[in-house]
């Protein structure tokens, strides 16, 4: 199908966003990589007068450490992260995920502000934020907010932004001699949305994981801290019994949204699978 | 019956090409983008169309307004069923040699009433495609929503509406088949299994949608349509009849085609909105399906529920098949090659490659308020070798007989030709046996076996499955032709000595990428006796080539084949015939080789071809009275040996079940397939993977799923699983090559078959991977889901 | 700052020759090039940014002409099959593709070449798996993806048979 008609800008200043919002409210919408809005757009399941081209907003460009932390820019691109020695470096989680997120050449023009902030609850970068504690860097003509990753993901398709923002940047802590991060997906076909996944963040010692993460993508409306299997997880040497006692703590504190060909039972089952395969690597120091 | 192993007795004198893997001289330009497909071409004043189609599976359409849309930018027409009724009469389509055969007169745009999601209604035309969608915002139309029959079992119930009250039911068409014996057979059997198997609705997915311009001149009342299609002339016959043009003022040119797969042979409704509108508009209408609505207005297939039993003797011999066969269609039968042909061909089909004697089918062929559905590649022969094949694995199991061996005991011997089949079948010549003894070796069965074991010791669950399959071609006149369809069963080939000694071959067959093209310059060359770089090859144009049937039924290599065989004998013996007359020679001392006309005995040229051209063409005042050279010639071939000539094959899948997740991965595929003689191994090859691979879809990925209301829940690429390429296994292919004697090429088709046997081979191997956990999964697609619940782990 | 319903102009080199246009801004980049420039050797296969037959380079990346605007592409450079074919980039490419008939129909082959050039370019050493899962970004319907992933490692394997060659060193 066509996309419907809509006016398009290309401001270079962020003040210039600030202005279009406050003149058409929600009949913009805003373009980055566009790699979601310009499928919905030709499909005509959404119809803005005006699209506010965020690419050439220097400001939200980057990948740079800063002491501790790792700031990426909204307009990073899913291939630029992939490719990234400093991301390779402070937060291969990152690096570790990117390959799974649909295919090279949408990789090449989506970007993470724009998958944030889309909230996707089969999108990978989501679920990744959160694992990782990291920080939403959001932007509206008030000034600047820091938002922590688990507060922003609010409900299917709504984050903590509100009218009138857009997330500049992601800020994620460097990581630690001990950390371990791990991502996890099960798709039919390579590329696809994932039917689950799974992203893992701790500190490790020894044969333990402690002040660990596990979020799941694919299973609830946003990402989804497994609470009672960290809870489980947490400080405890991992052996076999207690994997399967996460496993099944895992399993009753979830209700999985069914999708086409996989119902709430399959996908309670596969997230089990899913943490089991993730912790048993890891207790094997993998 | 011998099977070649070694060559072939040559065609010609000297088969340079014939039977090599020459690479295809159209695939060049193909690789470049210099292709022309339907929506590469534009035309003065030409404008697009677009349709409104039903939202609804049933409904009754109340109001039409088109009065905001007209005032949209750009918009030329806003047209609906009624005006357009007076320009292109409904359709029935029937065939009368499927007995008792019914289905509801069809018009190009829905009348007051539409019966499925995606039938067209209204056709709003503008100068855009983009034009023509704004406008479709505006138009308004009201309408109630009706009752839907979406559900197979109980469309024949009393208490389910009828969606053709005059039709009485929802019955298009039922058939019974008894060769008698059949309880005597199970009663004395050692071993009978039964097995209910659901086949999910599927579809082609052709990446270059449907598409097609239609231009009418109204000075001289002449039509031409540029058309994604697959049979052009059948095309130009049904324009003439629905619209009452004579058939010689329609022009239908089929060139380059994005994949059709049988979805492009059949004629749609918007097929005759479309030259409908260039007929009240007299310009050139462009339509291109998109995305969207391919998914729910392209034909769909295979939806079927089929209850199989076999009996079997502890010897391991079958007995008899029997199956139970109801199969969902639209809520018309599909013009003109009907609805019913899928489910009509799963009764001939089952048990196919065996020995046994009994047999009983019963199909019933509903109607459904979803899609239509027709002819797909390999009709009817994916469900009935899935049965078939997945029937005689569960009687080796219960009897403990090796699935390989129980097959290579009840096959049909290979020296037992010409028979028939339990279900009528005719049976010229196949190769069952050598098959199944070549495959053994390719895919070194005893070491797949070993090692299948040692890993399930491991925890690793591997399965090997086998199909036997045969795949009928080259139908004769008994297809479409006895039901009085207006369906060519021959084909014609013109080939024509140019003046400077190329040669051009007009053929009635024309490809979709298949390499028709390729082979029938092979044989051209070959048997002409030029080389195959001055061979050019035209087809796909009313106008041009002979009239003939086009693509379908794997009859291409077979027949079209064989007509250029036969024009190309008779051209070189005109040739020579008037090579003899020039140079005052006996015809018969005489060769024509790589473009040279030689001493047939010494090899010596003696002229030129192109000094022939030139001599018959500018100088026939040198030539003697009565003499004229006949340098273009055309042949007609129709194969009426047989109501069709069967080939077989056999395939083997190897998969590993992870039975934790339930994901399923394809390790290896081997195929031996029987085509008579192979024209070009490497296009047979390419066939024998597509089609491989697209069987595997319809195994493990693909479903049209519809919600009760009769929606289709997965009409778009994100939620439609075709297959590609990451999770595709490498497919090895063998050639046997057991010839026709209908025709001097010996050539069967190629191109369905490995369609026909893949679904089966890999939930073959599944089920055998399951073996350990006493579980079975016989409903396709198989998922992840489907497979956990099988082994208990969901509910 | 002002917005307009009329069209925009854009200007950007495609196959290395500047074009400059007026676009309306709901325009993706593979309508613009086949409709607005006549080069129709990109397909549309579904418009939803999943066949990849409309895949062309932008940039010098890879990327997928419906789900990128004209005017998104304003000031950039474009390479289509037409491109590609002409600089003579993709040469072994499509020779392979033709020996190994890894085409039927013709459709997806312009993106699916985009897509190898762009795979035997960045990934020289890609296994055959790798191949397998790098062009999975490709539909189709007619190969069953075997020739292809043949013809793409057949260019691998000769690529890195002329790179040790030249430097005498394997990479």
């Amino acid at each position: 199908m066509k996309a419907p008609a809509f006016d398009y800008v290309k401001p270079k200043h962020l003040s210039d966003v600030f202005a279009l919002f406050a003149k058409y409210g929600d009949e913009a919408k805003l373009l980055a990589g566009g790699q979601t809005l310009l499928a919905t757009l030709n499909m005509r399941l959404s119809e803005p007068s005006v699209l506010i081209d965020i690419s050439g907003i220097e400001p939200m460009r980057g990948i740079s450490v800063n002491g501790q932390m790792l700031r990426i820019g909204a307009l990073a691109t899913h291939s630029e992260i992939e490719e990234s020695s400093v991301v390779a470096a402070n937060a291969p989680l990152l690096s570790k995920t990117a390959p799974n997120i649909a295919h090279r050449a949408i990789r090449n023009l989506g970007t993470i502000g724009g998958s944030v902030a889309y909230a996707d609850p089969a999108a990978e970068w989501p679920t990744c934020v959160v694992a990782l504690d990291a920080t939403i860097v959001v932007q509206g003509a008030a000034g600047e907010r820091r938002i922590a990753a688990g507060d922003f993901f609010v409900d299917l398709y709504q984050t903590a932004l509100q009218t009138g923002e857009l997330v500049t940047a992601i800020e994620v802590p460097v990581k630690t001699a001990r950390e371990w991060s791990d991502f996890a997906e099960l798709s039919r076909r390579h590329g696809d949305y994932a039917i689950a996944g799974l992203a893992g963040c701790a500190q490790r010692s020894a044969n333990a994981l402690s002040q660990v993460r596990l979020v799941l993508l694919g299973i609830g409306a946003t990402p989804l801290r497994a609470k009672r299997a960290e809870a489980i997880v947490e400080g405890a040497p991992l052996t076999d019994a207690l994997i399967e006692q996460a496993c099944a703590a895992l399993k009753t504190e979830i209700e999985p949204v069914a999708d086409l060909t996989s119902n709430a039972d399959t996908k309670r089952h596969l997230a089990g699978v899913l943490l089991k395969r993730m912790l048993t690597n890891a207790a094997r120091g993998a | 019956m011998s099977h070649a192993e070694t060559a072939l007795p040559p065609i010609s004198e000297h088969d340079r090409y014939i039977g090599q893997s020459v690479s295809r001289p159209n695939a060049v330009r193909l690789a470049e983008g210099r292709g022309t497909f339907v929506d590469d071409i534009d035309m003065p004043r030409m404008v697009h169309v677009v349709y409104w189609r039903s939202p609804s599976a049933h409904a009754r359409i109340t109001r039409i307004d088109a009065s905001f849309a007209r005032l949209m930018p750009g918009v030329v027409a806003v047209v609906d069923g009624v005006e357009m009724a007076k320009v292109c009469k409904p359709w029935v389509a029937t065939l009368s040699h499927m007995v008792g055969m019914k289905s509801a007169p069809q018009y190009p745009l829905a009348i007051e009433r539409a019966r499925w999601q995606g039938e067209p209604v209204v056709a709003v035309v503008a100068d855009t495609r983009a034009q023509a969608e704004d406008a479709l915002q505006y138009l308004v139309v009201e309408w109630e929503a009706l009752p839907a029959v979406v559900e197979t079992e109980t469309a024949l119930d009393a208490a389910t509406p009828i969606i053709h009250p005059d039709l009485g039911d929802n019955l298009c068409f039922t058939r019974s088949l008894d060769t008698g014996g059949v309880d005597e057979a199970f009663a004395k059997a050692d071993a009978v299994a039964e097995v209910t198997f659901q086949f999910g609705r599927h579809t082609g997915v052709t990446l270059e949608p449907r598409c097609q311009i239609s231009d009418f001149n109204p000075s001289e009342k002449r039509l031409t349509v540029h058309h994604s299609q697959q049979a052009p002339h059948m095309m130009q016959d049904l324009y003439s009849r629905q619209f009452g043009l004579p058939e010689s003022h329609i022009r239908v040119i089929c060139k380059d085609v994005g994949g059709s797969f049988g979805i492009k042979v059949h004629a749609y409704p918007d097929d005759f909105a479309t030259v409908a509108l260039s007929i009240m508009l007299e310009r050139p209408v462009k339509f291109v399906a998109d995305r969207l609505e391919s998914f729910t207005t392209d034909i769909h297939a295979r939806q079927h529920r089929v209850t199989g039993r076999i009996a079997a003797a502890k010897t391991g011999e079958i007995l008899a098949f029997e199956i139970d066969d109801l199969t969902g269609i639209g809520p018309y039968s599909m013009f003109p090659r009907t609805s019913a042909i899928e489910g009509n061909q799963v009764v001939n089909l089952v048990g196919g490659p065996y020995r046994h004697q009994h047999y009983r089918a019963k199909l019933n062929v509903v109607f459904q308020n979803k899609t239509p559905t027709c002819q797909y590649r390999g009709v009817g022969h994916p469900i009935a070798c899935a049965v078939t094949e997945a029937l005689v694995d569960a009687a080796a199991n219960k009897l403990g007989i090796d699935p390989l061996v129980i097959r290579q005991q009840n096959v049909i011997r290979d020296n037992a030709y010409p028979c028939a089949g339990a279900s009528g079948v005719k049976f010229e010549g196949l190769s069952h046996e050598a098959c199944l003894e070549k495959i053994a070796v390719m895919m070194n069965y005893p070491a797949v076996r070993a090692e299948q074991e040692s890993l399930r010791k491991r925890g690793v669950y591997r399965g090997i499955g086998f199909a036997a399959l045969i795949e009928l071609t080259n139908p004769s006149a008994a297809f479409y032709g006895v039901g009085g369809a207006r369906i060519s069963a021959q084909d014609g080939a013109t080939i024509r000595l140019e003046p400077t000694g190329v040669v051009t071959v007009m053929v009635g067959v024309g490809e979709q990428g298949q390499g028709t093209e390729g082979i029938f310059a092979q044989i051209a060359a070959d048997v002409v006796g030029v080389p195959m770089s001055a061979i050019r090859v035209v087809t796909g144009d009313t106008d041009v080539t002979p009239y003939g049937g086009g693509t379908w039924a794997s009859r291409g290599a077979g027949i079209g084949g064989e007509a250029v065989l036969q024009a190309g004998f008779a051209l070189r013996k005109n040739i020579l015939s008037l090579a003899s007359v020039i140079l005052k020679r006996e015809a018969e001392t005489l060769a024509l080789r790589d473009a040279q006309i030689v001493d047939a005995s010494t090899g010596e040229s003696v002229m030129a071809l192109h000094e022939l051209g030139r001599i018959a063409y500018f100088r026939p005042d040198t030539l003697p009275a009565g003499v004229t050279g006949e340098l273009m010639v055309t042949r007609h071939y129709a194969q009426r040996d047989y109501p069709f000539i069967f080939t077989n094959g056999v395939q083997a899948s190897l998969v590993e079940v992870d039975v934790d997740t339930g994901f399923v991965k394809l390790l290896k595929h081997w195929v031996v397939e029987d085509c008579g003689r192979v024209i070009n191994p490497m296009l047979v090859d390419e066939q024998m993977r597509g089609a491989v691979v697209q069987g595997i879809g319809g195994a493990l990925y693909e479903e049209c799923l519809y919600d009760e209301g009769g929606m289709l829940q997965n009409g778009n690429m994100a939620d439609y699983l075709v297959p590609m390429a990451a999770e595709m296994p490498d497919i090895d292919v063998a050639h046997i090559e057991t010839t026709t004697k209908s025709s001097v090429l010996g050539a069967k088709g190629a191109g369905e078959a490995g369609t026909a046997g893949a679904p089966a081979a890999v939930m073959n191997a599944i089920n055998d991977a399951l073996r350990p956990f006493n579980t079975t999964v016989y409903s396709q697609p198989i998922t992840p889901e489907k497979i956990l619940r099988a082994l208990g782990t969901i509910r | 700052m002002d917005t307009t319903l009329d069209k925009l102009t854009v200007q950007l080199t495609v196959n290395g020759r500047l074009e400059r246009r007026e676009v309306q801004p709901r325009q993706h980049l593979i309508d613009f090039l086949r409709e607005d420039l006549g080069l129709k050797g990109s397909h549309v296969g579904c418009e939803h940014g999943v066949c990849g037959a409309c895949s062309v380079m932008l940039n010098g990346k890879l990327v997928r002409g419906c789900l990128v605007l004209a005017v998104q592409a304003d000031g950039g450079t474009v390479e289509t099959i037409e491109g590609i074919t002409k600089s003579g980039v993709a040469a072994d490419l499509q020779a392979a593709f033709v020996r190994r008939n890894a085409l039927q129909c013709g459709y997806c082959t312009p993106g699916m070449l985009t897509a190898a050039l762009d795979l035997v370019q960045s990934q020289p050493t890609a296994t055959r798996e790798e191949v397998r899962e790098w062009m999975s970004s490709n539909y189709c319907r007619c190969t069953g993806y075997q020739a292809i992933v043949d013809a793409i490692c057949d260019v691998l394997a000769a690529r890195a048979a002329t790179t040790t060659t030249n430097t005498g060193v394997a990479r």
